[in-house]
């Protein structure tokens, strides 16, 4: 059986505006808008199911920010 | 460096004004032209029309002159040099655009044929009412370049020296033509290409990393590179620091606006250009520009004629305006005489510098055709009576 | 493969959850940086879009074309011209020109001519491009002049504070129309196409993956091509027309948009919160305006005719 494919994302706080886009169109669901947030005053989203992210970067397709990306892990290594 | 040769009619030639100024881009190395029809202007841009794919140029006829104008700066920015051509109510539409190539000091000519307005006014008819806007047509602070030619044969040569400034100090040359100059026929010699003198415009070839489009150097003027090089340019009509990024901070404003005066005030010994005559003793002067300065010539040698002290001080380059020349004529000259085909425009510059003590006296004229030489004549023996 | 799943604007993901286990990874620690970066000039980041603007979702769809492209980055240029989308040329790392209002157009044109090698794409917003300069849209379709257009239509001017614009839907509030819009508003598409455009479609800002692709083949299509993108404008256009915020209008075109790839642009002029067809509406071919320029002369003047020496490279001598 293949393992599933294991991804993760990169979240730059300090610039994200709190729009929500990410959270709303991950695929994965693996994004919640944290408690946490910024010099700005925005809650910033958190990986909340790291396990679930498949890498597939549509949270970063979707940031008008550039403030979140996702990228896919090679194989040898795992988010913890 | 000299002129390259596939574009100068080497030779003696019998045109007018329009179709000189033309020959005299061409020969200037100019290869892009985007323009509009307007009277009394058009000959120039049909004459390239129809030279231009014959010496390695491209003509667009764009939709209007708003259009003509920026598409000169996204050619100077591809690479080439690059002019358009208007008359009056063209110009009123090029001035955002006339600031937008002062402000990101993009090199690049623009012809104003004047004709009488204001507005729609007498399209087929002479005027010199464009001085001022010259200068102040578009708004904010910055400084250009203003040349006039008074015959076809300087409509040549001044259009080499415009392209040669604008160069010389990355800014927007105008070339101030009148109806008059544009259609007179005259005899009009085009030197041998190795005779032309032309300025070529010099690309910055160093370190890509970190370089500044707007950094200026010792005579204020930063370095150029085009579009295609790697530099990864950026250039806007912001207010913008040394690498071109907009910089929304008093400190930049004042840094960038008053360096883009000083650029010409610090280099005005280099572009100021005027033809001076029987000045040095003179109790009289008759300060003239453009068509203008060839009808004062008999008023001022009949006036000579008969004992008057009078010089004639002809300004080729109106912007900057000469300002030292004059004020060391007003120290020993008694009058300035200004005539002009406007209600009195450059006249202001001159009673602005000189002393009250020193009478300067404007002969207006509405425009729409030349002042009778007899008129600047009547005034000139004025003076004499006071 | 974008998520189908029916989305109602009221079960929208907004909430704050306090159980929730909280792993905020630092950019500092990560073993990857963002692969868009090296296309942005970081030095300027972060921009001036509001939360929820649809225009950095489009920059971001943008470099990504960009970077997956054949083409060669330092011949690309961007011309943008006033406004929010206008901005765009200042972030992206390339050779970027941020001109006049409404004249990006004529700009890209004398750019393109000067040196046919670039690829220039001229980025801007609805009112920059279709009201001041609708003239030069018009006239740079009509010419097929070779550059790529890409509009960002929020259906406002946002950047000075939210008046209304020639794609401002009927009925909608604007700051000069208070009572709402009555005039009937631009079916860009159409405009395009009419005008002679190559390559039309639209888009909206959720449909990331079909723009990235679109802005790749409308660079390599020779000839004007033009690409609409949908994107909210929440401060001004969202909050004045009470339609929610960013994430509402993202939310709204996911659910109101329907792909009709070679759909007759007639007939995709937008309502207020109406409809949208989105897709690939016209894929032409027609000579683009230099080449054009380069084969006329040749016929015309034969030996005589003297080529630019950038368009000498790019066609070859005289008569090849």
């Amino acid at each position: 059986m293949a393992e599933p494919i294991k991804g993760t994302a990169v979240i730059v706080t300090e610039r994200c505006k709190g729009c929500c886009f990410c959270i709303q169109f991950c695929p994965s669901d693996c994004l919640e808008l944290s408690r946490q947030y910024n010099a700005k005053g925005y809650h910033t989203p958190a990986l909340v199911h790291p396990e679930d992210c498949t890498g597939c970067d549509m949270c970063g397709m979707v940031c008008p920010d550039f403030a979140i990306y996702g990228y896919k892990l090679k194989e040898e290594t795992h988010a913890c | 460096m000299h002129a390259d040769p596939i574009g100068v009619l080497t030779g003696m030639h019998f045109i007018d004004g329009d179709h000189a100024c033309s020959e005299g881009a061409i020969a200037a190395g100019c290869r892009f032209v985007a323009g509009y029809p307007i009277t009394p202007s058009t000959e120039v841009v049909e004459r390239i029309a129809d030279r231009f794919p014959c010496v390695g140029g491209i003509f667009i006829q764009m939709e209007d002159e708003l259009a003509s104008s920026i598409a000169i700066q996204g050619a100077v920015w591809g690479g080439k040099k690059a002019m358009t051509v208007t008359s009056g109510p063209g110009f009123s539409l090029m001035m955002e655009h006339l600031g937008l190539a002062a402000m990101t000091e993009t090199p690049l000519v623009i012809v104003d044929v004047q004709r009488a307005g204001p507005s729609t006014g007498l399209p087929t008819m002479p005027a010199q009412a464009d001085m001022m806007q010259a200068r102040w047509g578009s708004h904010g602070d910055y400084g250009i370049i203003a040349l006039c030619p008074n015959s076809p044969q300087e409509c040549f040569d001044l259009m080499i020296r415009a392209f040669n400034l604008a160069e010389q100090f990355r800014v927007p040359v105008l070339l101030m033509m009148d109806e008059c100059v544009g259609h007179m026929i005259e005899r009009v010699v085009i030197p041998k290409a190795e005779d032309i003198n032309i300025i070529e415009r010099q690309y910055y070839t160093g370190d890509k990393n970190n370089f500044e489009l707007f950094k200026p150097n010792e005579h204020c003027v930063p370095p150029m590179v085009k579009a295609g090089d790697g530099y990864h340019i950026h250039v806007t009509g912001l207010t913008h620091d040394e690498r071109g990024y907009p910089d929304m901070s008093v400190d930049a404003q004042d840094r960038l606006v008053k360096r883009l005066s000083e650029k010409l005030q610090k280099n005005a010994d280099a572009i100021i250009d005027f033809k001076e005559d029987h000045v040095e003793h003179a109790d009289v002067v008759v300060v003239t520009y453009g068509i203008t300065s060839r009808v004062a010539i008999p008023a001022i040698e009949q006036a000579r004629k008969e004992g008057m002290k009078i010089g004639h001080l002809r300004l080729i380059t109106a912007w900057p305006f000469p300002e030292k020349k004059i004020l060391e004529l007003a120290s020993h000259v008694k009058v300035f005489i200004v005539p002009e085909l406007n209600l009195g425009q450059m006249v202001r510059e001159v009673e602005r510098l000189v002393q009250k003590d020193v009478v300067v006296k404007s002969i207006p004229h509405a425009g729409g055709t030349v002042h009778d030489p007899d008129e600047i004549y009547s005034v000139i023996k004025s003076c004499q009576k006071d | 493969m974008i998520r189908t799943k029916f989305i109602p604007s009221s079960k929208v993901v907004r909430k704050i959850d306090p159980m929730a286990e909280e792993q905020v990874m630092n950019a500092k620690d990560t073993a990857q940086e963002n692969s868009i970066q090296n296309l942005l000039r970081m030095d300027r980041i972060p921009h001036i879009w509001c939360p929820g603007c649809g225009i950095g979702t489009t920059v971001n769809s943008f470099i990504r074309a960009l970077q997956t492209s054949e083409l060669n980055l330092d011949h690309v240029a961007i011309v943008s011209g006033i406004g929010c989308t206008g901005r765009v040329a200042g972030y992206i790392n390339l050779d970027s020109f941020h001109t006049t209002h409404g004249r990006a157009i004529p700009f890209a044109t004398g750019l393109k001519l000067a040196n046919p090698e670039l690829k220039v794409i001229v980025y801007s917003g609805d009112g920059d491009l279709t009201a001041i300069g609708g003239n030069h849209f018009i006239h740079a379709a009509r010419r097929n002049v070779d550059m790529t257009v890409i509009l960002v239509n929020n259906m406002i001017y946002g950047m000075t504070g939210g008046q209304v614009a020639p794609t401002t839907p009927l009925g909608a509030i604007a700051s000069t129309t208070p009572y709402g819009n009555f005039e009937q508003t631009f079916n860009l598409p159409f405009l395009a196409e009419s005008c002679g455009a190559v390559y039309v479609a639209r888009w909206t800002s959720y449909h990331v993956r079909h723009l990235t692709k679109s802005m790749k083949e409308a660079f390599s299509k020779k000839g004007f091509s033009f690409i609409e993108i949908l994107a909210p404008c929440p401060t001004l256009y969202s909050r004045r027309n009470k339609i929610g915020d960013g994430l509402d209008q993202m939310a709204y075109y996911k659910e109101n948009s329907k792909i009709e790839n070679g759909a007759d642009t007639k007939t995709v002029g937008l309502d207020f919160q109406g409809k949208i067809v989105v897709g690939k509406f016209v894929d032409r071919e027609r000579q683009p305006y230099h080449e054009a320029m380069f084969e006329h002369f040749t016929k015309k003047l034969g030996e005589r005719y003297v080529p630019t020496p950038e368009m000498k490279k790019v066609y070859g001598a005289n008569g090849n």
